[in-house]
């Protein structure tokens, strides 16, 4: 660019004026489109139904040592009837990599069939490479409906 | 008209002659180990039968959570021929990840991505990644229960990534989880985003090569070397490699018609994930890696380090040509050969017990 900016047509000052403002023009309007597209590309929120119970199932549905995946909003949730006949409920999702686990009667544990994970009865992890519990979740019998519900 | 006026006519526009006289003076290294050199032009070929089938399956398949498991179960058993082209399409699929691997492989002991060819190399490695993407989009695509598992494993994992990583979760799932949103975005991805970079790289590393030709023999500093002998690739090297087309079409047809693709069942968010399940086979050796490590590491989620130290060795495998700088002296240090080997031990392993000894 020296070469030019000695030719005559302007000051250098005046070159480098331009040029600067060339620069930072393309530099904004790349900015400009790269912001819109990346937030373009995250979907907006869609609200969440708020939803803090749901009838999970009878109790005459389910033997002692059983369990069942139950919906809990759009998300999928585990009912869990222990050996000694108490009702438990957890966020289906494992917290290694986000399949989705299920009750092994033959363990009496909550399993995850992707990465061999293993919860006991409380939703504790208790062997694999879960890193951290299932989210717990209150049950309680009204009749013979479950009602499952969200912590407090 | 006449072909030679026909011939002329382009000639005077398109200087096809000098194109001609190119490829005429174009030869290869005949060497000990040159049968090796076939296996980039078979994953080529390979290439070409996904563009073909992949366009014809577009003419049926339907990109929604609602549509898509009928439209291919429609294609597979509906369509004249459809079995065929999509059961061409998950097999040709398979067998190019697995040529890639053979032809990066045989580079990397024959030490061809010694100076200058470290951006031939390095563009084959960024092709093998995005092969991999190619796979991973594609499979959730016929949209049944071990695709919709391995996506949201697969997903889960780019959450890791330092920094970015939520960006990139949500990017490619769409919204918060696998959903038909995924799935359209996937389509998305595997027929316009990738298709589009693939190609312009893929026409980037066969111009390196014939800028510079194929690499030639990698001769150890000191031992007397002969004069490299040469075979035009017109018409001998070329012959040959379609021979093996003409045997890689067989191969690809005879698993295609006797092992039909499976499509499996179709997605239930609300079903657990089945036992058994497991990625495609070239994603196995991760995947059964991190059934091994404990949920924490000093500290630290395993996960998070099984991915570290995934993203560790692919970052190895790409910048082997800046650090191998004894190849470039013709010396074979052993750190990079038993690297390769152990890599390879690793997968083969890894793989291995995925399908033998899975839990």
């Amino acid at each position: 660019m020296e070469g030019h900016g000695s030719q005559g047509s302007g000051a250098p000052g005046r070159r480098g004026f331009i040029e600067v403002l060339l620069g930072g023009g393309l530099l904004g309007l790349l900015g400009a489109m790269l912001y819109s597209v990346g937030r373009f590309v995250i979907p907006p929120k869609v609200a969440d139904a708020g939803l803090s119970s749901v009838v999970a199932g009878k109790v005459k549905d389910f033997g002692s040592n059983s369990g069942k995946i139950f919906r809990f909003g759009n998300r999928p949730g585990i009912l869990v009837r222990t050996p000694s006949g108490d009702f438990r409920a957890f966020s289906a999702v494992c917290t290694h990599l986000n399949c989705t686990v299920q009750y092994r009667s033959d363990l009496e544990k909550i399993w995850c069939a992707c990465h061999n994970g293993t919860f006991d009865l409380y939703g504790k992890n208790v062997s694999g490479p879960p890193p951290r519990p299932l989210d717990a979740f209150d049950t309680a019998v009204r009749g013979d409906d479950i009602i499952v519900s969200r912590k407090a | 008209m006449t072909w030679q006026a026909l011939y002329d006519w382009l000639d005077a526009r398109l200087q096809i002659g000098k194109l001609i006289e190119f490829a005429r003076h174009k030869q290869v290294p005949v060497t000990r180990h040159f049968y090796w050199y076939y296996l980039g032009g078979i994953t080529l070929f390979l290439f070409a039968i996904q563009v073909a089938s992949g366009i014809l399956l577009l003419l049926y398949y339907k990109p929604t959570a609602e549509t898509a498991f009928e439209s291919v179960q429609f294609i597979v058993t509906k369509v004249p021929f459809g079995w065929l082209v999509r059961s061409t399409h998950s097999w040709a699929a398979n067998l190019m990840i697995f040529t890639a691997f053979l032809h990066l492989f045989s580079v990397f002991f024959l030490k061809a991505y010694r100076p200058p060819r470290e951006l031939t190399w390095v563009s084959g490695m960024l092709l093998l990644f995005l092969a991999m993407g190619f796979g991973f989009s594609g499979y959730l695509l016929p949209w049944n229960e071990l695709a919709y598992f391995a996506t949201k494993v697969g997903s889960d994992i780019a959450g890791a990534v330092p920094l970015v990583g939520g960006f990139l979760k949500t990017f490619l799932r769409g919204g918060e989880d696998v959903t038909g949103a995924t799935l359209t975005r996937f389509f998305g991805i595997h027929v316009a985003v990738l298709p589009m970079i693939f190609t312009t790289l893929l026409l980037g590393h066969l111009l390196l090569i014939q800028r510079q030709g194929m690499s030639p023999p990698f001769i150890p500093a000191g031992r007397p070397s002969a004069p490299p002998r040469e075979m035009p690739f017109l018409p001998n090297f070329f012959l040959r490699e379609a021979v093996l087309w003409a045997g890689t079409l067989a191969v690809l047809l005879y698993l295609s018609i006797f092992f039909p693709w499976e499509l499996g069942v179709k997605v239930d968010p609300f079903a657990p994930a089945p036992a058994g399940i497991r990625p495609e086979w070239f994603f196995t050796f991760m995947s059964q890696s991190l059934k091994y490590i404990p949920g924490k590491v000093l500290g630290m989620d395993g996960e998070v380090l099984g991915i570290l130290a995934f993203n560790a060795g692919a970052a190895f495998l790409v910048l082997v040509p800046f650090l191998d700088r004894w190849a470039a002296r013709g010396r074979r240090h052993p750190f990079f050969t038993w690297a390769g080997i152990g890599i390879i031990v690793f997968m083969l392993t890894m793989i291995t017990l995925a399908y033998v000894k899975p839990y």
